[in-house]
């Protein structure tokens, strides 16, 4: 028996969990895979714009990781494209965890150079705190969600580096203020980026696929370039 | 909203600690939470208890000890201490403020009964 009365501990309670990203971002780097974890409420268009994005991207190599509770739909939609995902359901789970996402990073065994998208389960707050392993999580925010959402759920979009404000084509036929959205997303993320899109019409895709090229070019530039 | 993962988090911490320092009991776990954490301390409480049935800590008092907000003002460029979220800059009464610090969650000790 320890004659300690207190153990000192000082440990993340999320500790294991950041094990596991920790791994995980270490293999993306090995092959310079890009990561992207995209983060939203259930609906705002994440699979919709996955779809489009693969089309757009042409013979790009990549992988999806499909996070819902319940259901292989997601997965489906996106093998429709041609492109390989594998479904995760995390059951009673609101979130992705870094153990999830290793493990469905074993299937699909990506070649180097490839871009891996994460869909995150629908929900604007859990999958906040939990680290992937990605390089970066990229926000979802539909405008029919009403403008106070960056306000009412700030954590999330503290947490994402680009924020997409999609189904724009909407906007004439509710009374939404796109730019009351960007100004409540600087409120809560001063250095947010913000893209304005229609994952239905289009319009917006060019300036996203810009953005995922960039990274991915940073992502697989040689060490000496930083 | 994730009180039962993070308490399941704590969990896993104590058995580990339990069986490395060779204790049977735990009488009191002390966790150190930001103010901009997210996480509701009422339902983690409610949640610990749950949880932590049928382990050295079942029946253990759970203490939170909240830890200050901390953002970096993007008007007047000082780090500052908030304690809401959505509090302007108390140095310059700006609004573009980005949290530095306050989403620790953390385990801080655990008193041995
Ligand atoms: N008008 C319009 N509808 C869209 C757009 N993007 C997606 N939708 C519609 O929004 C609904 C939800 O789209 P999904 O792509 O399933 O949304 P999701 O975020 O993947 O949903 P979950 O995975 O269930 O959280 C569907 O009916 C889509 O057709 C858009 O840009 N404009
Ligand atoms: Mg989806
Ligand atoms: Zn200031």
């Amino acid at each position: 028996m320890s004659q300690d009365r207190l153990i000192e501990i000082e440990t993340g309670i999320l500790a294991k969990n950041d094990l596991y990203a920790q791994a995980n971002r270490a293999r993306l780097a090995e092959r310079s895979i890009l990561a992207v974890n995209l983060v939203s409420s259930p609906g705002s268009g994440k699979t919709t714009l996955l779809c489009k994005t693969i089309e757009a991207l042409g013979g790009q190599p990549l992988g999806v990781i499909e996070g819902d509770q319940q259901t292989q739909n997601d997965a489906d939609r996106i093998r429709a494209t041609g492109a390989r995902a594998v479904q995760v359901n995390t059951g009673k789970g609101c979130h992705l965890d870094g153990h999830m996402v290793g493990h469905a990073m074993d299937h699909l065994d990506l070649a180097p150079g490839s871009l891996l998208f994460i869909e995150n389960v629908g929900n604007l707050v859990c999958p906040a705190a939990f680290d992937l392993g990605e390089d970066g999580k990229v926000a979802i925010l539909s405008v029919t969600e009403g403008e106070d959402k960056p306000l009412k759920y700030p954590d999330m979009f503290t947490a994402a580096r680009l924020a997409i404000l999609n189904k724009i084509d909407l906007a004439p036929h509710c009374d939404v203020d796109l730019d009351l959205y960007e100004a409540n997303l600087r409120r809560v993320n001063p250095g947010i980026e913000i893209l304005r899109l229609s994952a239905r019409t289009g319009e917006g895709m060019a300036d996203w696929i810009d953005w995922l090229r960039a990274q991915l070019a940073d992502k697989s530039a040689p060490e000496a370039a930083e | 909203m994730h009180e039962m993962s993070l308490c399941e988090g704590i969990r896993r911490v104590i058995e580990d600690q339990a069986r490395k320092h060779n204790v049977a009991r735990i009488r009191r776990v002390r966790v150190e939470i930001g103010r901009f954490a997210g996480v509701e301390t009422g339902a983690l409480h409610f949640a610990f208890d749950v949880v932590m049935r049928g382990s050295v800590a079942e029946g253990a008092e759970l203490v939170t000890l909240e830890l200050p907000g901390r953002a970096m003002c993007y008007d007047c460029m000082k780090e500052v201490e908030i304690m809401d979220r959505l509090d302007p800059c108390p140095t310059c009464g700006g609004g573009k403020l980005m949290p530095q610090g306050g989403d620790e969650m953390r385990i801080k000790d655990l008193e041995v009964a």
